[in-house]
Formats: C-alpha cells, structure tokens, sequence
C-alpha cells in the first residue's frame, strides 16, 4: 500500500467518497450540524403552538405541508398529528442525526487516529461504509416528511401499540434506522480495533488522552447495545408488515373494533425492555465523548494535568458497564411489577456514583489553575455545572417513589435536555473551537465565539429551567395545549418564557455559523499547535495531510504533561521525552 | 485506492495476538450475539406470558423435526469444511482449499434448500377459528387445522393484509399434524386425535379466523419465522462471500496469499457463529 | 494466530473429533427432545448440551481455545449482557404475593 497516490485522485473520491478519515470526519460534522440545526428549526415550530396554542404561526405557516399544520377559522395551526410528527422527528434527528454522528462520527473520526498517532482507522473503506450509511439513514427519515400520513409521530420511543399501527412514516423511520444502526455497528468496529491496534508505539493505555478513554468505552456502547434495538425495529416492521403481534397483545381494541385478524398475545413491553436497553447506554454515548472532549479542554486551558486521571479511566470504564444495566429505570410506571423495578431502581443509584467521580475529578482540575479563558474554555466550564443541573435532576427520577409523580412530565424533559444541551451540545461546540484550528490551519474568530456563548448560555438556561417547575405543577409531556388543563394554564407564563428563550437561542447560533464558514477562508492562520497542547494530534501539521504524520511518533509520557517543575516550557508534548 | 499502510494490517497485535480484521470480525460477533440474544429474549418473553392454549406445548406439533435434525448435521458438516478450506490454505493446498469452500458452499445450499420445503409446507395448512363449536369425530371443538381440499373455494387475502377474506365455505381435511394442548373449549385442537379423514365442510357465517401457518398465525410462529429468517438471511450473506472467496482465490493466492487465508479465516469465524445460533435455535423451537 | 503449516496438520485430527462428538451430541439432544420431560428439565438439558456444542464449536473450530485473554473477556462480557437481556424481563412474572400486606386480604399460606 502506497501513500503517493492521494494528489492523484479525482475530486470526488478525494472529497465525497474519501476513505481518509479526516475527510470522513469533516462529512460527518458538517452532516450533523445541518440536522442539528433542522432539529432545532422543528421544536422552534412547537414552541409556538406551546406558548399560542391554536394560533396561526405566522410566516411560515402557510409553508408547511398538510401533514403538519392544517386550516382552521385561525389560520394556519399545527394539528395534533403534526404536532406529534415534529416531536417524534425532533427526538430521532436531534440525537441519531445530529449528537451521536458529531460526537462520535465527527469528532471521533477526525481526532481519535489523530490522537493516537495513527495514519488511519484501522478499516478506512469501512468507515467510509459507516458514513454513507448515515447519510442513506438521514434520506430515509427526511423522506418519511413526505409520505402520505407524514413522518413517524408515535414518539422517537415508537411505542406499541400505537407505533405498530401507525401511518407509513413509522414504516420508514424503522428502515432509516436500520441504516443508522448499521452505520454506528461499523463505526465502532472501527473504533476500537484502531485504539488497540492502531496505536503509537509507547501510547500504553494508561498514557491515552481522556477523550481516547472515551471514544473507546462509548464504541463498546454502540457495539453491544444496538443490535437489540435492530432487532426490535425488525419486529415492529414484522408486525407492521407481515401482520405479526410481537407486540400487540390479545383483545386489542383499535378506533373501537377489536382486532380479530391478528393473532395476539404479544407484548408491547417488550418493545420497551428492547428499546431502553439500547437507548440507556446511548445517552452514555450522549454524554461520553462530551466528557472526553470537556477533559482536553479543561487540562489545556489549566496548563496542568486532569486530576484523578486513574479516578476518571475507571469510574469511566465502570460507567459503561453498569449502563447496560439499568434501562428499565424508564420503566417504572407501566406495571412491570415490584421485582424489576426494585432492581433497576438499585442498579440506578449505583450508576451515579462513577458520573459524579468523573464531574468532581473534573471540577478538582480547576483548582489553583491559571485559568485561559479561551473560547472553548467558556464552553466546557458552563458544561460542568450545567451537567451537574442535569445529573442530578435525574436522582428523583431513578427513585420508584419520586417518579410516580414525575414521570412522562416536563420535569423528565428538563432533566436530560439539561444534560444534552447546555452539557453535550456546549462541550460540543468546546471542540469545534477547540480542534478547527487543526483542520483548517485557521482560528475561529474569538469576538464572534464570545457572542455565540454568552447569549446562548442564558437563554438555553431560560429554555429549560422552567421545565422542572412546568413538570412539578403537573403537565405531561407530548400535549399540545397545556391550557386546557387548570394546572396547566396556572404555568403557561412558564411555558411562554422556555418558547421565548428558544427562539432567542436559535438566533444566537447565527454568529456561530457565521463564524465557522467565514474562518474557513478568513480566519487567522495558524501552525500545528496553536493551543501550545501536550496530545499527538497537535503534532501532524493543521491541517494534516494523507498519513497524517511525516514519521510516525513514538509516545514517551503521559497525555497531560503541563508545568511540570523543572522543565523550560510549561507543556511537554507526548511525543517528547520530557528533560531529566 | 489511496490508502495509508496500516500496522498490524497482517502481522498480529502482540497484546491480541491477532491482526486488524480477525479483532474486527470478533467483535461484530459480539454484536451478533446481542442481536439474536435480543430475539431469543422475546421468545422467552412472549413464551412465558403466553395466554393459555396460544403457545404449543411442544415444537413437535408444529415444526418438522426430522428435516430440522438433518439441517442440522448439514450445517454442523459445512462448518467441518470451511475450517478445513482455512486448514489446507494454511498447509499450502489452494486446490483442496477451494474444494472445501465450494463443498460448504454446497451444503450451506443445501440447508436453505430443506429450509424452502420447510416454510412452503407452512403455507399449506391452514386453520379454522370458529364462533359455534364444530363437530369432528362425535367431539366439539372450536378450532379446527389441518388441509383445505381441492374442492374447498380458493382464498384470497385481504387488500394489504395476509389474513384471507373470509370464503363462502372451507372444506378441512383435520389431521393430526397441528395440534396444540389448550387451544379452543374442549381443551384440544380438532386434528390432534390422530385426524379424521372425511373433510368436514364449515359454513363462512361461522368462520371467525381463517389463517394459514405463516408468521401472523400465532406468536410461535412469528418468533419462529423471524428468528429463523434473519438466520437464513444469514446463511445468504455467507454463501455470497464464500462464493467471492472461490472466485478470487486463484488470483489472490499468486499475488496476496496471506491476505486471503485470513479473510478465509475471518469468514470461517462468521460461519462458525452461524451454525452456533443454529444449535441454540434448533433445540429452542423444535424440541420445546 | 501464526500457526504455521505443520502446526495446522495438527489440529486436523481434533476437527474431525469435533465434527463427530457435535453429531453425537445432536442425536441425543433430538433423542432426548422426544422423551417429553417436564418443561424445566427440558430446558436444562436442552441448554446444557447446546452450550456444550457451541462450546466445542467456539473452542476448536473458532480456535478460541489459542488465542489471547482480551477476546475471551470481551465475550463474556457480552455473554453478561446476553443472559440479562435474556432473563431480567421475564421477571415481571415473578412477582411476590402482596395480599399480606393488604388489609382485609388473607394472606394464601398463612
């Protein structure tokens, strides 16, 4: 295999159907931050029926399809089922289209080889596999907008027996996410065959960047707990289409005729014991690579090492394991019985041990630093106590007692928007800025960053903090007019002000956007370390070329030296022998 | 292809001992494993809380266990052949290499082939849910399976729909092949008792289900149709593999040897866990 | 795995003695599959013998039985996570009898 052939290919086997995973990772990030942003656009659309319900939305009513909105004497108002299409499809493209392929697709591809002192993944053409599988999976779900009956509106939990009967939009969503499934299985094959294999030589695991340890824990994740989520959507798809009852259980009653045609005595908690044990371990991976990329900032911008490093490797590896154990803590109120919730209440508690260690060696880290307040450095310090709002918001949650109470309300929501928005979306944008220096060979412009954060910090804060009290009062979520209950019309000053600071945020992303396409041509330039870090992947030129390094490195110290006593500089990079 | 030299590519780990692709393969197995955990997980489920008479209470009533046991020992005989296919590479015999693949090729058509008779004789026996009890050899019974004569009036399915519409009339030859325990008042499915040869004619007014014996029969079936399926489905991606491997031998044992005797290796490992979920499955459906 | 050819001859003889010992095990599973023991015996037996079969075909044929400790931790790993996914929901059938602990309700047993 040759290295020579890169400047000798055709633009689109360089750029569309590259195997280099540089360019993978960037088709991943771009990819993914146009589905976060069209997320973002539908739940802006629910926020007006939330805080004007029935009202005409103004502008871009008339714009959205039947599906959605019809006609009433108001104008042009969401329905209940296009209210539910926009929720469901929120859910689904927020975290299978926009988080994960960023955090793990972007971020992970881009970095991960890089910071492994590796020339590639370990299965280049199958990472290229992994990415278009993504796109199709992507297609497919816009597509199901489409469809007569519209998108997929059973919640992005698809729940029998609603989801088994549901309009031809659910049929799509399953297959689009068959794709996205296949697309994460190659992924993390890729992975951790790279991080074991592929390594520098002298990289011991013990000497790996936190982000590595993260990516790799998140990657056994996604290996060992999608599959039954696949083979769930293959059941509902048997039920839909070959008129199957895997989950529809005997005597079922649907617009007031019980269904003789089918045969029964199926169960729709099994859709639910196969949904939640993929979709515990993936808000882990939610949050994982977030806590990686948190790490690498945190220890940049304190020029000293990440305290507790073994502490966090562990807690981190003890994380993964227990979270494969605790999935029906979403479970508590469909009358699974004493025995399982007994049990998955214990297992809860247990795991939030290890996320509390992780936060605490973190916010440790910060303790007697000379602090840089660099732009990623404003992002992954508001992460910290924002993912501290958010984990422990859970704690009532994973109590069988308090969530009687809590349960399916906007408390629920509160709680793990908190930790994916102001906690995974912001570390997010921490390693934009962070690593686009390495991509580019430019800096994103620091004026525009500062703008981007302040006002986003605020009003995501105003998005979400109303919802634990809109939840305590009472309102379920997935309605549409909270009004139309007492306790619900009592919080709806609540509600308005979330919409409100939605909206404001959406506009707050602008100088971010701005920001990120204007520095590719006509950001600062830069050299290979701008940052003055200690990791291999500010060691290849920004940005690196095919190979990624001109000779391979050779690793001889841990990941964070910085302001080790008696050295010149006050950082020492991995692949330097620090000075006897 | 523009890529990069990747360590370890051929020359093993030293901390897994293995090189880039068999730890790749391994670990899609593990993933495997969770899938086809998950769909054993519902048939335990669903077998556990099954309503009483839905589920059989031994696979023998509804699956053919002396075409499943030879499936089994066939498959057990492929997977002898791709190892030693992967053996004699090893030993330098591209020759009797090749000859092993095709045979396990053949074999692995084989299994699929008994699977075809197996599924078609599903959809030629059918069973009658009735609203008043009929009666077939001096008992009552309100279920009724077995085979629909060649008089009886041909069924269409329902627009979308795989249940039939239900005929003016069925004419049932009850036989003693599908019986279930349990099902209907009586406590037994007509057909249970050895059969009864004279078809006996039931009235569409009185048909309240009419189903053949495909997944949306029952959730036996489903489960059974489902598991096996994705298996079968499987076995396909395998043979085109194995069939790649015949095709490309030839070239690639002058020009890329090593590179093909692991991706032999790394397919025998993949077949190897397919005729593993088969001795889990086999047992599970049939002999429970 | 760098076997080399005459290391691979070998094994030969252990395949075959596999092969043989999996057919073996075949039948009397079938045999015992006819006897119509009681469902929790069945399933034991049942079990047993399929794990001794996988067992075999995972040691020799997959050559687990050679390779590095990593691999072998993975897939009990995975085994772990197998078996809840497996068992735990089944759980919801095994719930205890509460009615000592409703008033007006005598408890069955007591």
């Amino acid at each position: 295999m040759s290295e020579a052939h890169a400047h000798d290919l055709p633009f689109w086997r360089k750029y569309v159907f590259s195997v280099d995973h540089k360019v993978i990772g960037i088709q991943y990030t771009i990819t993914a931050m146009l589905f976060l942003f069209l997320g973002f656009s539908l739940v802006s659309i629910m926020r007006y029926q939330l805080a004007y319900p029935g009202r005409d939305i103004p502008v871009i009513g008339k714009l959205l399809g039947g599906s959605i909105v019809g006609q009433t004497e108001t104008g042009y108002v969401l329905t209940g089922d296009g209210y539910n299409a926009l929720g469901a499809m929120h859910g689904t493209i927020m975290i299978f289209l926009g988080v994960v392929p960023l955090a793990v697709g972007g971020f992970g591809n881009f970095v991960l080889p890089l910071q492994l002192g590796a020339p590639d993944m370990a299965f280049p053409k199958l990472n290229m596999a992994s990415y278009w599988s993504f796109f199709a999976g992507g297609v497919v779900m816009l597509a199901s907008f489409f469809v007569k009956g519209g998108a997929a509106n059973s919640g992005w939990t698809s729940y029998p027996p609603l989801a088994d009967i549901a309009t031809t939009g659910q049929t799509m969503w399953l297959f689009g996410m068959v794709l996205l499934i296949t697309s994460s299985l190659l992924g993390s094959i890729n992975f951790i065959v790279t991080t074991v294999q592929v390594r520098a030589k002298g990289l011991s695991f013990f000497r790996f960047p936190f982000f590595v340890w993260a990516q790799l824990v998140t990657s056994f994740l996604l290996l060992l707990a999608f599959p039954p989520l696949e083979a769930a959507g293959v059941l509902q798809l048997m039920d839909r289409l070959a008129d199957t009852s895997f989950f529809l259980p005997s005597g079922l009653v649907v617009s007031g005729e019980v269904q003789t045609q089918i045969s029964g005595g199926g169960s729709p908690l099994l859709w639910q014991h196969l949904f939640w044990f993929l979709a515990h371990p993936e808000v882990y991976v939610l949050i994982l690579p977030a806590l990686g990329i948190v790490g690498e900032v945190i220890a940049n911008n304190t020029r000293k090492p990440l305290w507790g490093y073994k502490s966090l490797v562990f807690a981190t590896i003890f994380l993964g394991f227990m979270s494969f154990i605790v999935w029906a803590h979403h479970m508590f109120m469909t009358g699974m019985g004493q025995t399982l919730s007994t049990f998955f209440q214990a297992t809860t508690m247990i795991i939030s041990v290890p996320s509390v260690i992780i936060l605490t060696c973190m916010i440790i880290s910060l303790w007697g630093a000379a602090i840089r307040y660099t732009v990623p450095m404003l992002f992954a310090l508001a992460f910290l106590p924002m993912f501290a709002i958010g984990g422990l918001t859970g704690l009532p949650l994973g109590l069988t007692t308090s969530d009687i109470q809590l349960h399916d309300t906007y408390y629920v929501i509160g709680h793990f928007h908190y930790v994916v928005a102001p906690g995974t979306l912001f570390a997010l944008f921490a390693g934009v800025y962070y690593w686009f220096p390495k991509a580019t060979g430019r800096k994103m412009s620091d004026f525009l960053g500062k703008l981007h954060f302040w006002p986003s910090f605020i009003f995501i804060n105003g998005v979400f903090l109303p919802m634990f009290f809109i939840g305590m009062a009472g309102v379920l979520r997935r309605q549409f007019d909270q009004t139309e209950q007492l306790h619900g019309a009592a919080v709806q000053g609540l509600t308005v002000m979330a919409s409100w600071s939605a909206w404001l945020l959406l506009i707050s992303q602008l100088p971010f956007i701005f920001n990120f396409f204007w520095s590719i041509f006509r950001g600062q330039k830069v050299g290979a370390n701008p940052w003055e870090a200690t990791t291999l992947e500010w060691f290849a030129p920004s940005p690196p070329p095919h190979g990624n390094f001109a000779t391979t490195p050779v690793v001889y110290c841990g990941p964070y030296e910085y302001s080790v006593p008696g050295q010149k500089s006050d950082f020492c990079p991995q692949n330097v022998a620090l000075e006897a | 292809m523009s890529t990069v030299a990747i360590p370890h590519d051929i020359e093993p780990h030293p901390m897994t001992g293995m090189y880039n692709g068999k730890f790749g393969l391994w670990l899609f197995l593990a993933s495997e494993v969770m899938l086809f955990g998950a769909l054993f997980s519902t048939y335990v489920l669903l077998r556990v809380g099954a309503p009483a008479g839905t589920w059989p209470a031994h696979g023998s009533e509804i699956l053919d266990i002396p075409k499943a046991t030879f499936n089994t020992l066939v498959l057990i005989g492929s997977s002898v052949t791709m190892v030693l296919a992967w053996a004699s590479l090893k030993m330098n015999d591209v020759a009797k290499g090749r000859l092993f693949l095709l045979i396990t090729f053949l074999l692995a058509g084989t299994f699929l082939v008994v699977k075809y008779f197996e599924y078609r004789d599903k959809f030629h026996h059918h069973e009658v849910f009735v609203k008043e009890p009929v009666l077939v050899g001096g008992k009552e019974y309100m279920n009724v399976s077995g085979h629909l004569t060649e008089d009886s009036p041909a069924l269409t399915r329902a627009p979308r729909r795989w249940a039939f519409s239900i005929p003016e009339y069925v004419l049932i030859v009850a036989d003693g092949k599908y019986a279930a325990e349990g099902h209907g008042e009586s406590g037994a499915e007509a057909g249970a008792d050895h059969g009864h040869p004279e078809p006996i004619r039931i009235e569409g007014s009185n048909i309240h289900r009419l189903t053949d014996y495909g997944p949306w029969h029952s959730t036996f079936l489903a489960t059974y149709f489902t598991l096996t399926g994705l298996h079968g489905l499987h076995i396909v991606g395998g043979m085109v593999v194995i069939f790649y491997l015949l095709v490309a031998s030839p070239s690639m044992w002058n020009g890329r040897r090593e590179k093909l005797i692991n991706r032999v290796e790394c397919t025998g490992l993949y077949w190897h866990f397919v005729d593993l979920v088969w001795i889990f499955l086999f047992p599970v459906f049939y002999l429970l | 795995m760098a076997s080399s050819s005459e290391e691979v001859r070998k094994h030969l003889k252990t395949y075959y003695i596999v092969f043989g010992s999996l057919a073996v095990l075949t039948i009397v599973t079938v045999t015992v599959g006819f006897m119509h023991l009681p469902i929790a015996v069945a399933v034991a037996v049942a079990m047993l013998i399929a794990c001794l079969k996988g067992s075999l075909v995972a040691s020799f044929f997959m050559h687990l039985v050679s390779e590095r400790g990593i691999i072998f931790w993975i897939l009990a790993l995975c085994v772990f996570f197998f078996l809840m996914l497996l068992l735990v929901p089944s759980l919801t059938f095994f719930e205890p009898d509460y009615s000592d602990f409703v008033d007006g309700v005598s408890g069955s047993g007591r």
